[in-house]
């Protein structure tokens, strides 16, 4: 992209662009812990994963704050005004992925240990590294300013959600098996959940990095693969 | 995900007042405007931007034959004024001009009273009788022109009395007195403090109602602000026309992305 005539613009734009890339690599790691947390029944980094998320809060204030000195200073227009507005809500989305996953960490405290069995564990893994797959593709996308690589993350999400709703089946199966499993597997089923809105926050960052790069909005419905709740998911 | 709620509607394009068609401007041996096609919507604000010699400027001035008053100014191709050609040997530009009114970016009041620089135009077209006519003219353009509260009880005085902003409010009426169809405006807000510029752009919006306006104006936000269709010209060429909405937001062409995001080398 040709720079701005004015060099200041351009750094303003590129700090923003800066600090989304790192709540991005914060809210992949903050992932990472707090499911290792759960699977490894480590508690410790349970407590440090919380403590993480405090960071996010504050990158997603700095780039509020930084957005509207640009459009009070610069009044962007064209691709730098879509990047101020994609850039917004994308840094609200990482916010979000981070009090998701902030909360699986807080299960395991709450738990007061980890996925005890390993059986029940297997299911939730692959989600997890289906949906940190999604989220890399689209940071990744965000970084290249690639509007295709946006559209193909949106379109696999549906992944994610047929994941959940057979994680959802199973953990049903085993609630019903043994009822001491109970506790274990609506703590996972929540830890699910989370996970699977993380994936819809990805997709989210995806439609604004797709507007970001050419204006155009994704319409088309996308199927719904969640079967879990009456219309598309319970809590929507 | 479905059509944002807050999605606004492309403002659609009104009847064509003036349509331009293979409009080729010379000055002398420059080629200033290049086979330019335009269509300019009716009861709409149109604006027109381009970093200065783009032609932006001289090509306002073919609508209303303003460049017919220089000599080595040639102007080729088809203007329509209600599918009238207003370049027909037939066309009086005396006449062109009334229905063509134009507004510039000095504010240059005659120097008269504030009353006779309203009536000089309805006067030596012929447009009144009685005196009484005049006064309602000069009454009804200060008020469509925002300016008669400020001036009612000091219709002697001087025009060149009025502060920068009132007198191009006052440029403004005289153009309207004549009760013209088109008014075009060459960066009519250029000299005005930001306060006096808002009051000359919330005119603009009130007069769309009754007339079609032009404005060249450097100021994109100003383009943005006042007008529902912007044209960009780069080097004597259209480069792209299209809702305001559009060309601020989304547009086709990377000079125009370029120009208006500041970053024209």
């Amino acid at each position: 992209m040709t720079e701005h005539t004015v060099t200041a613009y351009d750094q303003e734009l590129t700090a923003v662009a800066g600090r989304i890339a790192e709540m991005g690599g914060l809210a992949e790691t903050l992932i990472t812990d707090s499911v290792t947390a759960l699977m490894t029944q480590d508690l410790e980094l349970a407590h440090r994963s919380i403590a993480q998320d405090a960071r996010l809060d504050e990158l997603l204030l700095d780039i509020e704050m930084r957005n509207v000195n640009i459009i009070a200073r610069r009044q962007p227009m064209g691709q730098d005004l879509r990047e101020i507005m994609a850039t917004g809500r994308i840094a609200n989305d990482l916010e979000r992925v981070g009090d998701l996953a902030k909360n699986v960490a807080k299960r395991v405290i709450a738990m007061d240990s980890g996925v005890k069995s390993k059986t029940l564990a297997i299911g939730l893994e692959h989600m997890v590294e289906l949906t940190q797959a999604q989220l890399k593709a689209v940071l990744d996308a965000y970084t290249r300013r690639n509007a295709e690589e946006a559209r193909l993350v949106r379109e696999r999400d549906s992944e994610v959600d047929a994941i959940y709703t057979s994680l959802f089946r199973e953990l049903l199966t085993y609630m019903m098996e043994d009822p001491r499993h109970i506790t274990q597997c609506a703590h996972l089923l929540f830890c699910a959940k989370n996970i699977e809105r993380i994936g819809d926050h990805a997709t989210n960052i995806a439609e604004n990095v797709y507007y970001m790069v050419t204006g155009d909005r994704l319409t088309d419905e996308r199927p719904k693969v969640d079967e879990t709740g009456a219309e598309g998911g319970l809590d929507r | 995900m479905t059509q944002m709620p807050g999605t606004i509607k492309a403002a659609k394009m009104t009847d064509t007042k003036i349509s331009a068609r293979n409009v080729q401007v010379y000055y002398g041996d420059t080629h200033a405007i290049k086979d330019v096609n335009i269509e300019i919507g009716s009861r709409a604000v149109t604006a027109f931007i381009g970093p200065s010699g783009c032609g932006k400027s001289t090509f306002l001035r073919c609508l209303n034959r303003m460049n017919d008053t220089i000599d080595i100014c040639r102007v080729e191709g088809n203007i329509d004024l209600d599918g009238e050609d207003i370049y027909d040997s037939r066309v009086d530009p005396v006449q062109l001009r009334a229905k063509v009114g134009m507004v510039f970016q000095k504010p240059n009041p005659f120097p008269k009273s504030i009353y006779d620089n309203i009536a000089y135009g309805p006067r030596i077209h012929g447009l009144v009788r009685k005196k009484a006519e005049l006064d309602e003219i000069v009454a009804s353009s200060l008020q469509k022109a925002g300016l008669w509260n400020e001036v009612k009880d000091r219709l002697d005085g001087p025009g060149t009395g009025l502060s920068g902003g009132q007198q191009q409010r006052l440029c403004i009426a005289r153009a309207i007195a004549v009760s013209p169809e088109v008014i075009l405006m060459d960066e009519p807000c250029s000299a005005l403090d930001p306060i006096a510029t808002a009051k000359v752009e919330e005119l603009i919006d009130e007069l769309r109602e009754n007339f079609t306006i032009v404005i060249v104006t450097h100021s994109m936000q100003q383009a943005a602000r006042v007008s529902q269709r912007t044209a960009f010209f780069h080097m004597g060429n259209l480069v792209e026309i299209g809702d305001t909405q559009d060309i601020f937001t989304n547009p086709v062409d990377k000079r125009t992305q370029d120009y208006i995001t500041g970053r024209f080398g």
